[in-house]
């Protein structure tokens, strides 16, 4: 049963990942994405992550998506816009994508995994034992985390800043 | 003691289709010229990677994979709103997000 929901969560993802990518229009790329962003917090649930998926959804399908879609709706772009790169450059991304992919697969699938010591099974993914690790022995990038995402929204209003008509006192440089 | 998804679904499966999915935001990097598009693409990368640290964090039962997504999860939030506010500038000087358009530091 749950390698059936393992194929199907993975297909959705990987098919709304090359939609994403695929499609001329941003908006519909967007809404792709929120598909696979769906489909990968299925995984985390499968994975007995609970938290992690609600998290991802709120954090990824709601804040995430919403600035991006707010993006593209205030450049106004449609589907027009977008010139066509030349086709040569379009196999060379074929090629190294799939090169890259070939060799991480063939790196990773020979990577042995039985060596490593399996633990007891545990309910990691509960919000009671990752906040105790959380707040116990990541106190320090937890609060550093805190700092970066202040000076992201103070850096983020200040480049979308409309750039105010510069004054008489800074001279007629202009 | 519940079941785990190891029983049934082989960790190898788990790496096999992050990489896939690692590779698809690859190649929309690659692929594509409009800017938000090619940010879309390293959020599928970075939650490729996440998917993979939850995976191996419920294999070795080991909590410290989970929080790694969390800060992870926090920093693309960050790199979102600050990369949105550029490319909005972008925008409103060169009223296009597209990245061929951006040659003016090359001369």
């Amino acid at each position: 049963m749950a390698f059936y929901i393992f194929l199907f969560l993975s297909a959705i993802a990987v098919f709304c990942g090359l939609m994403t990518i695929l499609s001329r229009n941003p908006i519909h790329s967007a809404l792709y994405l929120i598909g696979c962003f769906f489909a990968i917090a299925g995984h985390y649930m499968l994975l007995n992550a609970e938290f992690l998926a609600i998290v991802h959804i709120i954090v990824y399908a709601g804040a995430i998506m919403v600035l991006f879609l707010f993006t593209v709706m205030l450049m106004n772009l449609n589907e027009e816009s977008e010139n066509h790169k030349p086709a040569l450059s379009k196999i060379a991304a074929v090629v190294a994508a799939g090169l890259l992919g070939f060799v991480l697969i063939a790196a990773l699938l020979r990577a042995d995994t039985t060596a490593v010591p399996q633990l007891p099974e545990g309910n990691i993914g509960q919000i009671k034992t990752l906040g105790k690790v959380l707040l116990k022995e990541y106190l320090f990038p937890f609060e550093f985390a805190s700092i970066l995402l202040l000076v992201a929204m103070i850096g983020a209003v200040l480049l979308a800043k409309k750039e105010k008509p510069v004054d008489k006192l800074a001279g007629d440089v202009n | 003691m519940h079941l785990s998804v190891f029983n049934t679904v082989p960790i190898q499966y788990y790496l096999l289709i992050s990489t896939v999915l690692f590779c698809i935001g690859v190649f929309g990097v690659l692929f594509r010229r409009n800017a938000i598009i090619m940010f879309m693409s390293i959020e599928l990368m970075l939650n490729a990677v996440n998917l993979l640290l939850v995976a191996f964090s419920t294999f070795h039962n080991d909590a410290n994979g989970q929080v790694f997504v969390f800060f992870i999860m926090a920093v693309a939030a960050a790199e979102v709103a600050v990369g949105l506010a550029i490319l909005v500038t972008i925008f409103r000087n060169v009223h296009s997000v597209d990245i061929d358009e951006l040659k003016q530091l090359k001369h």
